[in-house]
């Protein structure tokens, strides 16, 4: 292989994305070796184990990662603001609307609920940790390295080119020759596995540590929607490990599971795709939904209205996620029978979806709502969304279907499920959570500034789609003619995305400005929150709670509060046990990752020595010995004194 | 106020949209199939707009009602667990608008799966569409006749399109004529669609294939029964053959412009399914015969038409698209 193809060449746009890398790269180094910040970042991040803390580096990622996919968005609608437009040419237009998919999906929306989910659930159970601590760590770093591993495909090789869904024949190795769709599989893979090992984490800390008294229908919903979420992803992700080594072996050692001839069969990677890709919407929208009964409730100062029912109906959202898959390609001529089950099955969703709608509703019945900012998403979430919804049911009549498939009003109304739900959610738990996090609360004032440029320009940035949609504007073309009449709504569009970029950066000013002007919070429970992650300090301690408090129904600390009990009466502080740090699955994140990069081109020895290496590590693991530590009494009280502000 | 924001841009764009511009494609159906999907587009549309309205007023008449700020100072919310009642309903109801819907859903399928009402009796004209990058080729096995990204065809009568990929997955669309189906390299799928006016139709691949799929656009033009013989004879008169090398160097071609051919290549590169039945043709003639009788038939009408033909002749209409 030769240097020129080994780095993208030839654009200028890459050129700078290449000086911003290295520039960057640059800042960060000397700026962590000026301000002697090595052995920080080494001991309280990269070789944690606490779940907020590995809950935040995942938040942090996805940040990026959606600055990452937000710039893919903007060439995108700027390329398509108009008629002609050359700001890219096809491949570049290509490389950019799979890399927006995946990174969007996988590595922003997917880490973002999982950094809530790390922080938030243990908390609300009044757990100290996560079932399995370390593996949590493994869990993050391999994600990160996938993540990663995915992202220099740009500079290094050239970006995946078949879409984020990857249709073969199209993403073989025939029609797709460059190491692309190599990133793709193999980053897709590393970060899966961590993604799979998360869902078994969660289903574990969920059954086995839930507070004392708290039965699995006094949860908070939030984290019922966790637990439903990580049995969709133990049950879904599987099969997209599978599909993902299958086209490895196609496109890396010559199988033929997918290609043309011997008989490779290019619908089964879509059947194998989308029985994972349906499911896994369910594994962003249902700890959206979540999310939204959490803030909701607490800002309408009510209980959530249809506990049971809301329960009911996420369970019954998650086990038809799994009979609905072929939705996405009725016009691969199953016919009637077949398009018409999937048709009945996906309209079906609509019911328990619709459900719980209603029940959102009637919270805020009789409710004393503040509008808040975390709220304001939430608001702003039921009528969006509504519309996501509603067209999802056009969508599912498979007759209609043969006319929306492909087109933008199929882009419309994912992006219309996809940012009011997931979108929205994730930002809304970010303000909800993050005083619980580190002790204060984001600026109001510029948070609603930001909520008012996100909404909005959503509307303006998507509404026209349907229209381009019912015009016969089809998805992921690079350009098109005046003559079509797609130019207006389009620029209308494309306004709309440069909205959206300006309330992004007002969000994230926002944590600066936060940062070092927000009142800090004494109180741990800023909000007048229901359930228990608002009963123990902000910041949280190492250890969480103190004392394990102890639950009888819904929203116990709600009504702690009431009655002016305390969760924590009759008990005395002991010690605590907890698990140590360490550095190991950080280093095997690095392996990982080199392991997947040198697969990528097809480089075998080294390849072959990093697949070793990944052995080793397991094996010196399973012979490690690490009780963790204990942390003493006296040690707790200081700190709980110190945290609670008064020196007695 | 608040929040009603984006509503009221919604409603603003929905306004605009709806009065100010023209037909949208795929609601200004022009043949039988296009015009079930837009109807079934329409109901839908107003069934989601009722659902809409129902959650639209619910919404606003409790964030005008329960805003925090309008509540007196010691206003406590009550503590409701739930209604039996009214969660049924939002159970109940949705349930049946499913099920009228899952019954609309699943007729107009079967009606666009079918040949269109009406024009039952007369027998379908096959026109094979096959994809390879980034075009469109269309071989009438019935006149022997091939044509590359402009497809004539009669009006009135059903067009059963079959359609197969030399590539990556394709999709074939007609926005009004009718909804799109798949082309794969491995089986061959149908697409039945009947244009009741005479006009030219943009067709298109809608189904990403790659770097040339943007221009991929075919022209579909309707004409009167009397000038589709014409042409279909003029093509047979003038057009040359399609021969193996030419069509191989079509499909290595990206982009060709149009081509007119007084050939098919079917008997040369056939397609999946129906390969399969013509190599077992000398085993099982009978059912070769139920299975592909159309292909084999047009195979020995080819090859009449190839002999007796002047090549040369490149004096036609079409045929000096060819050149673009």
């Amino acid at each position: 292989m030769k240097w020129d193809e080994f780095f993208v060449t030839g654009e200028p746009m890459i050129y700078a994305a290449d000086i911003c890398i290295v520039l960057a790269s640059l800042a960060i180094i000397i700026g962590l070796t000026y301000f002697k910040k090595w052995g920080y970042l080494w001991r309280e991040w990269l070789t944690t184990v606490d779940h907020k803390k590995i809950g935040v580096m995942y938040i942090i990622s996805a940040l990026l990662m959606l600055f990452r996919g937000g710039v893919d968005a903007l060439l995108m609608r700027t390329q398509l603001a108009m008629p002609n437009m050359t700001l890219l040419n096809a491949q570049h237009y290509n490389e950019i609307f799979t890399t927006h998919g995946v990174i969007m999906i996988l590595f922003m929306a997917m880490p973002f609920i999982i950094g809530l989910m790390n922080v938030v659930v243990p908390l609300q159970i009044g757990a100290r940790d996560v079932a399995f601590p370390r593996l949590n760590a493994v869990s993050f770093w391999l994600f990160f390295a996938g993540a990663m591993l995915f992202n220099i495909s740009f500079v290094i090789g050239g970006s995946p080119d078949a879409g984020w869904s990857a249709y073969f024949p199209l993403a073989s190795k025939e029609f797709s020759p460059s190491v692309g769709n190599n990133y793709y599989s193999l980053a897709l893979q590393i970060s899966g596995i961590g993604t799979l090992m998360t869902g078994v984490n969660f289903v574990v800390t969920i059954l086995k540590m839930r507070a004392p008294g708290m039965t699995l229908m006094k949860m908070p919903m939030f984290t019922w929607s966790i637990l439903i979420t990580s049995v969709i992803i133990m049950f879904a992700f599987p099969v997209l490990t599978i599909a993902l080594l299958l086209m490895m072996f196609d496109r890396l050692f010559g199988t033929q599971f997918f290609t043309m001839t011997n008989g490779g069969m290019d619908m089964l990677w879509a059947n194998l795709f989308w029985v994972w890709g349906h499911p896994e919407v369910y594994i962003v929208i249902l700890p959206a939904f979540g999310i939204y009964s959490e803030i909701i409730s607490t800002f309408a100062k009510k209980n959530l209205y249809g506990y049971k029912s809301m329960v009911v109906s996420m369970v019954a959202i998650s086990l038809l996620s799994f009979l609905v898959w072929a939705h996405h390609f009725y016009t691969m001529g199953m016919g009637v029978v077949g398009n018409g089950f999937f048709s009945i099955a996906t309209m079906a969703i609509s019911v328990p979806t619709g459900v719980k709608l209603f029940n959102w509703l009637f919270t805020l019945y009789k409710g004393r709502i503040e509008f808040t900012t975390p709220m304001l998403y939430a608001l702003a979430f039921i009528p969006s969304f509504t519309i996501g919804g509603v067209t999802g049911v056009m969508l599912a009549i498979a007759s209609a279907d043969y006319q929306y498939h492909n087109t933008m009003f199929l882009v419309a109304h994912f992006h219309y499920v996809l940012i009011p739900g997931t979108v929205f959610a994730v930002i809304a738990g970010m303000h909800f959570w993050f005083p619980k996090i580190f002790g204060f609360r984001l600026n109001e004032r510029i948070g609603k500034i930001a909520f008012w440029f996100i909404a909005i320009s959503f509307q303006v940035a998507f509404m026209p789609l349907f229209f381009l949609g019912l015009n016969g504007m089809t998805r992921r073309m690079y350009t098109y003619s005046p003559e079509t009449g797609f130019g207006p709504l389009n620029m209308i569009a494309t306004i709309g995305a440069f909205g959206l970029a300006i309330g992004f950066i007002f969000l994230v000013y926002n944590i600066y400005y936060s940062f070092r002007y927000s009142p800090r919070d004494t109180t741990g429970d800023p909000w007048d929150g229901r359930s228990l992650e608002w009963a123990t300090h902000s910041p949280v301690p190492e250890y969480n709670f103190a004392i394990i408090p102890t639950v009888d129904k819904l929203d116990a600390f709600w009504f702690a509060k009431q009655d002016k009990k305390s969760l924590f009466e009759g008990k005395k502080i002991e010690e605590i046990h907890m698990p140590n740090n360490t550095g190991g699955p950080f280093v095997l994140g690095v392996v990982f990752f080199f392991l997947g990069f040198f697969l990528v081109f097809s480089w075998w020895i080294p390849a072959i020595i990093s697949g070793v290496v990944v052995l080793i590590l397991l094996a010196m693991r399973s012979f490690e010995r690490d009780h963790g530590h204990h942390i003493h009494v006296e040690e707790i009280v200081e700190t709980e004194q110190k945290l609670r502000g008064d020196n007695a | 106020m608040k929040n009603k924001g984006p509503l009221f841009v919604v409603f603003l764009l929905f306004a605009v949209l709806l009065s100010g511009c023209s037909p949208l494609t795929v609601l200004d159906p022009k043949g039988p199939v296009a015009k079930t999907q837009s109807d079934t587009i329409m109901f839908s549309v107003f069934v989601m707009a009722g659902i809409l309205a129902v959650v639209y007023i619910l919404y606003i008449y409790m964030l005008t009602k329960y805003r925090a700020t309008k509540a007196n100072e010691d206003y406590v919310p009550p503590h409701i667990e739930g209604s039996k009642w009214l969660e049924l309903i939002w159970t109940i109801i949705p349930v049946i608008i499913v099920i009228v819907l899952s019954v609309v859903s699943v007729r107009s399928t079967a009606a666009v799966e079918t040949t269109p009402k009406g024009y039952e009796n007369e027998k379908p004209l096959v026109i094979y569409a096959s994809s390879s990058n980034w075009k469109w080729h269309f071989s009438y096995p019935e006149e022997g006749i091939e044509t590359v990204n402009y497809v004539n065809i009669p009006t009135n009568r059903t067009v059963e399109f079959r359609l197969y990929s030399y590539g990556p997955i394709t999709s074939f669309w007609i926005p009004q004529l009718g909804g799109q189906k798949y082309a794969m390299s491995d089986m061959v799928t149908k697409l039945r669609l009947v244009a009741e006016h005479a006009d030219s139709y943009l067709g298109r691949n809608s189904n990403f294939n790659g770097k040339g799929y943007a221009q991929m656009e075919f022209e579909a033009q309707a004409m009167s029964p009397a000038d589709y013989r014409k042409w279909v004879h003029d093509v047979k008169t003038t057009a040359p053959a399609l021969t193996k090398e030419e069509f191989n160097t079509l499909l290595n071609t990206p982009f060709v412009g149009r081509k007119t051919y007084s050939s098919t290549h079917l008997s040369f590169s056939p397609p999946p399914m129906e390969g399969k039945d013509m190599s077992n043709m000398n085993m099982d003639h009978k059912t070769d015969e139920k299975d592909s009788s159309s292909s084999t038939k047009t195979d020995g009408m080819n090859m009449n038409h190839m002999d007796g033909m002047n090549m040369d002749s490149m004096n036609m209409d079409h045929t000096q698209h060819s050149n673009n």
